[in-house]
């Protein structure tokens, strides 16, 4: 597979953001990120069945002074919601990166309407939401994003935009 | 529909035992009575109440034993909440977490939204389940001897314990609620809070 180096960047900027615990629940476009955290010895990979327990995950690395990360694809935001208050309430830093579904170039119908409502359901559970559409941008919003999580204890959401990620292709 | 059988064990005293002599132990606790019966034993800085968040319990009590390998960390929760984080026992069991043990306190019932028969009241058996997903070691306790043998295993290994205590209500006993205050008490105790 080929790894673009915006990938790299931003695994970097989670390294000096000191994220150590990475709840995952796998999308093709983090596949780079979830590879490079089990192959870092400092970085503990949380393989998750559904998306709400990385926020539940995060919480107790916070509690136990560490930070951690939540990597998802849109469908699971869904998934999210009531969980976000517990961040919120505690006022504790949540950081989660975003794989977009449904927006550009989608095979799959069931990906739209999740996609569609994401950045909308974020923004009203509390989250600041930020987009990236720009290889040369996304480690310096991953950077900026997890200061402002994790400096000023509010959840922050970064979308990865699917026309950066590259829209799944389906073959017969 | 099929029911198995009630419990008998005292909510309270059942708590009072697993907590007794707490030492530094990280508690966790999941929404409705199993805050309130932890808050009964006594209110502390490592204690860490949640009051939403359903379903949640068991992973904070992961993110916060993998923060912190040197210490132990006990999750306390109810049927109600355990089921609706399932999945969490396959996670955590996968993560391989050794300090973390979680007690689960088993009145087979919703017990703040009227009383209502939870799935283990039916047909599910929480420690078969956890067995399943991976965890080395699950028990379950009938009576107070078993809880007092529960009680040093909770401290000691990564274990997993079903309590059947009775369907009986006890009164309401109310530890803190702000969210930001415990978090930050509870770093403060670890002395983390400048990470």
């Amino acid at each position: 597979m080929d790894h673009p180096s915006w990938q790299a960047g931003v695994y970097a900027a989670l390294k000096s953001a000191r994220v150590t615990q990475l709840g995952y629940v796998p999308d093709a476009g983090h596949a780079q990120l979830i590879g490079a955290a089990h192959a870092d010895p400092d970085m503990r990979p949380v393989v998750l069945t559904t998306e709400e327990e990385g926020i539940a995950l995060a919480a107790g690395a916070w509690l136990g002074g560490q930070r951690a990360v939540l990597l998802m694809q849109s469908s699971g935001v869904g998934n999210c919601i009531n969980m976000l208050s517990l961040p919120l309430n505690c006022r504790m830093p949540f950081l989660t990166l975003v794989t977009m579904r449904g927006e550009w170039g989608e095979f799959n119908p069931w990906q739209v309407p999740m996609g569609a409502a994401t950045p909308g359901v974020l923004t009203q559970a509390g989250v600041h939401v930020r987009r990236a559409d720009q290889p040369d941008d996304v480690a310096e919003m991953v950077a900026a994003s997890a200061a402002l999580a994790f400096d000023s204890c509010v959840s922050v959401a970064v979308l990865f935009s699917q026309r950066l990620i590259g829209a799944k292709v389906f073959v017969k | 529909m099929t029911r198995t059988n009630d419990g008998t064990l005292d909510r309270r005293a059942v708590v009072l035992t697993l907590l007794r002599d707490p030492g530094d132990l990280l508690v966790v606790t999941g929404l409705g009575a199993a805050t309130y019966d932890v808050g009964a034993a006594g209110d502390r800085p490592l204690n860490f109440y949640l009051w939403g968040a359903m379903g949640g319990a068991a992973m904070i009590g992961l993110g916060l034993a993998l923060a912190q390998p040197d210490r132990r960390v006990l999750v306390v929760t109810g049927d109600g909440e355990m089921l609706m984080g399932l999945g969490s026992l396959a996670t955590i069991a996968a993560a391989g977490a050794q300090n973390l043990s979680i007690a689960v306190l088993d009145n087979r019932r919703y017990g703040e939204t009227g009383s209502q028969f939870s799935h283990t009241g039916y047909t599910t058996d929480l420690a078969a389940v956890a067995a399943a997903c991976g965890w080395q070691a699950t028990d379950t306790a009938r009576s107070m001897d078993e809880v007092e043998a529960l009680r040093p295993r909770l401290r000691s290994q990564a274990l997993f314990a079903v309590l059947r205590i009775s369907p009986e209500e006890k009164p309401r006993h109310l530890p803190p609620r702000d969210g930001a205050y415990l978090t930050d008490r509870f770093r403060r105790s670890l002395a983390v809070a400048d990470l």
